[in-house]
């Protein structure tokens, strides 16, 4: 018990620290690392890697960016497996659902009730 | 000024201050690690107490940490933390909220239809665009060695 | 063409004394080491308004109507007012002075608008086109945030070299004749641009402009940089305000003794979490027309060269990919009159 948080910690702050090498050391805009980031984990998910990953991992693999990515692989295998070619288009986007809806309701609701503060 | 761009542009390279990296990476370390627990606890609540199935674990710790993350932004708590933890809290699901909540709130002045509805994608948009599409591509070339291997996968 | 010494400086034929000054500054400003010196604090950004472009076209108004009150004017006695502000199609300035009934000259020169606005009202009143002409600016954190940045509440990470726009706003009043102090000389800078392209240094983008401008200045007026008791950029911030210093100090100018920069004077650097100092119009008008009219009026300085700089990018340039051009515009006022 114990140990799947400790594993859920370094693998999801060592995922965090190695971005913050991007942000520090590179021009690249964090926007931009969010979706190279996104991108890496559709492509490792393809390849069926992370699943290693989120093995040890557990939350610090699925919570950070990457594990939406495999998500979205993983899923258009699944769909393509449950109904063939349709399942390329439909398979991602359905196995993220949860997600995507959420944020777009939450940010709609918490959008609405909050307004911004100014800063420093 | 006797320096030619490319000339400033190295001496601008040395001169300027740099990010404390060290810093910056055990920051981005503790605190993206400690979301990515409070993910880990509510993964084992679903799991262990409500008894969800693996995948719908999954979404649900997801939709708990999307809604952590707005509701974070909204409370106008998200920059402050994000200030010390950098990659740490950007690259957490948490982070992809608040890239959508933060233009949504912003832009709410300019209207609900075309400030904050229009805006809410501005900075993540390219994660779906590029996540999605880049899944298709997978599924693409999954589907074409599928059937070049005859379904043996 | 009596008037113009060398290519780029123009030393004014009669007094034209700045008559009176007004600021208005955020709350972060109205805790930092020049406190004391602003007329008015918000004691929050939207300063009772629905929206922080309606506050900064406030603050606009406001440092506008308290100037002209100091001098014991009404508005109709202004003959032209010259307002800039860094918002698209200088919102801060149309809106906010749409009411005052004054001739108005919209400018855009980014963060050196002080400079501009100044140098261009100077001239107005030494050709002899007005008796009394205002200039005007402002920027506001908020505004600016979302304009060039990112939204509020976005957890992004400011690096090191990353400035903190001012909020806050500096109106004057400038008159033909008058007590001083006046405005002496105008050095109009170029464009220059380094091939700068790091948004997040803009004071290392901007440094260069300011060096060109201070040396065109020197060599036009044969003057050193001990001439003056203060000679003070407007945004350059720690990171440009040492750049400036170094690149001067090896084409000989000697900058270690009354150089400084308004971006570092209006934060406390640790204290304020401000990293590399203040920026944005607001910073440099707000220092000028606080700090350093005060202690002109009460004889800390004499001659004063005030060099507001500017970044003349958009989000749509840096977006392609393009640098940062830059410009800085230099204006000597001296509490001696230059006719006598």
């Amino acid at each position: 018990m114990f140990m799947q948080y400790l594993n859920a910690f370094w693998v999801g702050g060592l995922i965090c620290a190695l971005a913050q090498i991007l942000i520090d050391k590179t021009k690249i805009t964090p926007a931009r690392i969010l979706t190279l980031l996104v991108v890496l984990g559709v492509v490792l998910g393809g390849l069926g890697l992370y699943d290693y990953v989120e093995k040890i991992g557990g939350a610090g693999a699925t919570v950070p960016i990457i594990g939406f990515g495999n998500s979205l692989a993983k899923g258009v295998i699944k769909g393509i497996k449950e109904d063939g070619f349709l399942g390329i288009f439909t398979g991602g986007t359905a196995a993220t659902a949860g997600g995507i809806a959420a944020s777009i309701f939450f940010g709609c609701i918490i959008a609405a009730i909050f307004t911004p503060k100014e800063k420093g | 000024m006797k320096y030619t761009n490319e000339e400033y542009g190295k001496y601008l390279d040395k001169r300027v201050p740099k990010s404390p990296l060290f810093k910056d990476m055990l920051f981005a370390f503790l605190i993206g690690g400690a979301i990515c627990c409070v993910g880990q606890g509510f993964s084992d609540f679903y799991k262990n107490v409500l008894g969800l199935e693996t995948e719908a674990v999954k979404t649900a710790t997801s939709i708990t940490m999307i809604f952590l993350g707005s509701l974070f932004t909204g409370l106008n708590l998200y920059d402050d933390l994000a200030k010390y933890a950098g990659a740490g809290t950007l690259v957490p699901i948490t982070g992809f909220a608040n890239s959508i909540v933060s233009p949504a709130m912003e832009f709410k002045r300019e209207g609900y239809i075309l400030g904050l509805a229009a805006k809410m994608f501005t900075i993540a948009g390219p994660v779906l665009v590029y996540g999605i599409s880049a899944s298709i591509a997978v599924g693409f070339l999954y589907y074409i060695a599928m059937a070049v291997v005859g379904g043996g996968m | 063409m009596s008037k113009r010494l060398g290519k780029q400086t123009v030393a004014l034929g009669s007094n034209v004394s700045i008559l009176s000054f007004a600021t208005v500054a955020g709350r972060k400003e109205g805790e930092g080491p020049l406190a004391s010196y602003f007329d008015t604090i918000m004691e929050e950004a939207t300063w009772g308004e629905q929206s922080w472009e309606k506050a900064e076209s406030k603050m606009q108004k406001t440092a506008v109507q308290n100037a002209v009150q100091n001098a014991g004017l009404t508005l109709g006695d202004i003959n032209y007012i010259l307002a800039g502000d860094l918002l698209n199609q200088c919102i801060g300035s149309s809106f906010g002075l749409r009411e005052l009934g004054i001739p108005f000259l919209g400018l855009y020169g980014a963060c050196s608008t002080m400079a501009e606005g100044l140098s261009l009202a100077s001239m107005l009143i030494d050709g002899g086109f007005a008796q009394k002409a205002a200039a005007v600016t402002s920027s506001h954190f908020c505004t600016a945030e979302r304009q060039y940045r990112n939204p509020l509440e976005y957890g992004g990470q400011r690096p090191p070299t990353a400035q903190w726009t001012v909020t806050g706003a500096g109106a004057l009043v400038l008159s033909e004749g008058g007590k001083g102090p006046y405005v002496t000389h105008i050095t109009t800078g170029k464009i220059v641009d380094m091939g700068v392209k790091d948004a997040n240094n803009m004071g290392g983008a901007m440094a260069p402009a300011a060096v060109s401008t201070l040396e065109a200045h020197f060599n036009d007026t044969g003057r050193a940089p001990d001439f003056y008791d203060l000679i003070v950029t407007g945004d350059l911030g720690f990171v440009g305000r040492d750049i400036a210093a170094e690149l001067l100090g090896e084409d000989g100018y000697d900058m270690s003794k009354n150089y400084n920069d308004c971006g570092c004077m209006i934060f406390e650097r640790q204290k304020q979490d401000a990293h590399a100092g203040g920026s944005g119009c607001g910073c440099s008008a707000s220092v000028l027309c606080g700090y350093i009219m005060k202690e002109m009026m009460k004889g800390t300085f004499c001659n004063v060269l005030f060099v507001a700089t500017g970044a003349l990018m958009s989000p749509t340039t840096l977006l392609q990919g393009d640098s940062i051009p830059s410009i800085a515009h230099a204006v000597a006022i001296s509490a001696n009159s230059p006719k006598s």
